[in-house]
């Protein structure tokens, strides 16, 4: 009988090896564990913990991980009508989020205001905080949220990890 | 005894400060002349009539009339289940009123939200901040000088607003056997 190799690889039952760029990799690592800060101010808030719950399952796309606190947390997902009131702490929160980070605006009161064209509500949170992805729907399917994550998912692929951070170090380098 | 009977128990009580009882869909009101008696007659519906509730505290700006005010007390007797409404109007240039805080401790936020959204003041009570908006905010929302769009205020570290863009409105619904196009609010003037 065969020796066992010492280590545990086994292409057999794993497969060939892949090779890819380290910062592919890091995007790809990055992309699947997008930790939202559900930032449920409304309505909407109710579709989104059905988006987290099991009949649609936001884990399948890696987000399963709800952080409520904003040191943990890479995608703002903003749930509901941001009022004048709570802008102020909206904004704080997402200051308070480590970089890189990405908003999502879940909902017609999120992105416009929505109904609420009166003295209270925010008209739209882009007013205060940068958004990446919009969603329709008063409030969205739990569907919308998922094809929104996977908007964000296929954004943050596409960003490089490490090639910006050696260009602007070189770029530092170069000026000291 | 109904809320007819409690409404003129409070009339024997207190005499001409309160008017004949209106009755409108089974609904017992009573107008109070003199806004600063509130509490005594509150007092008195609360330990003798046995309106131990109040259901609300709502206010209506009738605005380009004197007086300017009305303050709407809306009570009810949990056992008995009788309701009456009292009403009394308040003169722009006074807008206050004493405080019911005592007698029934929920007015505490019902008061807050008054003077919040339409600028009258309690007197007595003991925490007459804003509920709803933010301390520092300059105006009285829902009175009718406010524009439904609202005005730009800049609190720095607390809050700012804008005014909202109506783009002609606001939207009306009008009453329509249509279809949802026909039924949804829509910019309308006056005349249509």
């Amino acid at each position: 009988m065969q020796a066992q190799s010492e280590y545990g690889y086994n292409s057999k039952i794993e497969g060939d090896v892949v090779l890819t760029t380290v910062d592919a990799a890091l995007a790809w690592f990055r992309k699947n564990s997008v930790w939202p800060m559900p930032m449920g101010l409304a309505c909407c808030a109710i579709e989104l913990m059905a988006a987290g719950a099991s009949r649609f399952d936001i884990s399948r796309f890696g987000s399963e991980v709800m952080r409520f606190s904003p040191r943990q947390s890479d995608c703002m997902i903003v749930a509901g009508t941001v009022t004048y009131k709570m802008a102020s702490c909206l904004k704080r929160i997402y200051d308070q989020m480590a970089e890189p980070k990405w908003v999502i605006a879940m909902g017609a009161c999120a992105s416009t205001g929505g109904m609420y064209r009166s003295y209270a509500v925010l008209q739209g949170v882009d007013k205060i905080v940068p958004v990446d992805v919009y969603i329709g729907g008063c409030p969205p399917r739990p569907e919308a949220v998922l094809d929104a994550l996977m908007k964000i998912q296929e954004k943050i692929g596409r960003q490089p990890v490490l090639r910006e951070t050696v260009a602007a170090k070189m770029l530092h380098l170069d000026k000291s | 005894m109904s809320a007819l009977e409690s409404a003129n128990k409070i009339k024997a009580k207190f005499g001409d400060l309160i008017s004949e009882p209106q009755e409108f869909r089974g609904e017992i009101s009573i107008q109070v002349s003199d806004a600063e008696r509130i509490f005594d007659i509150c007092s008195f519906a609360k330990k003798q009539l046995g309106f131990d509730y109040l259901v609300d505290i709502s206010s209506v700006d009738n605005y380009g009339e004197d007086p300017r005010w009305t303050v709407i007390y809306h009570l009810r007797g949990v056992a008995s289940g009788r309701e009456l409404r009292l009403k009394t109007d308040v003169s722009e240039e006074k807008s206050e009123l004493p405080s019911v805080l005592p007698v029934w401790r929920t007015a505490n936020w019902h008061e807050r939200e008054i003077y919040d959204m339409m600028g009258i003041r309690f007197s007595g009570h003991p925490d007459l901040r804003r509920i709803l908006m933010w301390e520092g905010y300059s105006y009285f929302p829902l009175r009718k000088d406010f524009p439904l769009a609202g005005k730009p205020t800049d609190l720095p570290g607390v809050a700012f607003t804008n005014p909202a863009p109506l783009e002609g409105g606001p939207f009306v619904t009008i009453p329509s056997s249509g279809d949802a196009t026909g039924r949804e609010p829509r910019v309308r003037t006056p005349e249509e």
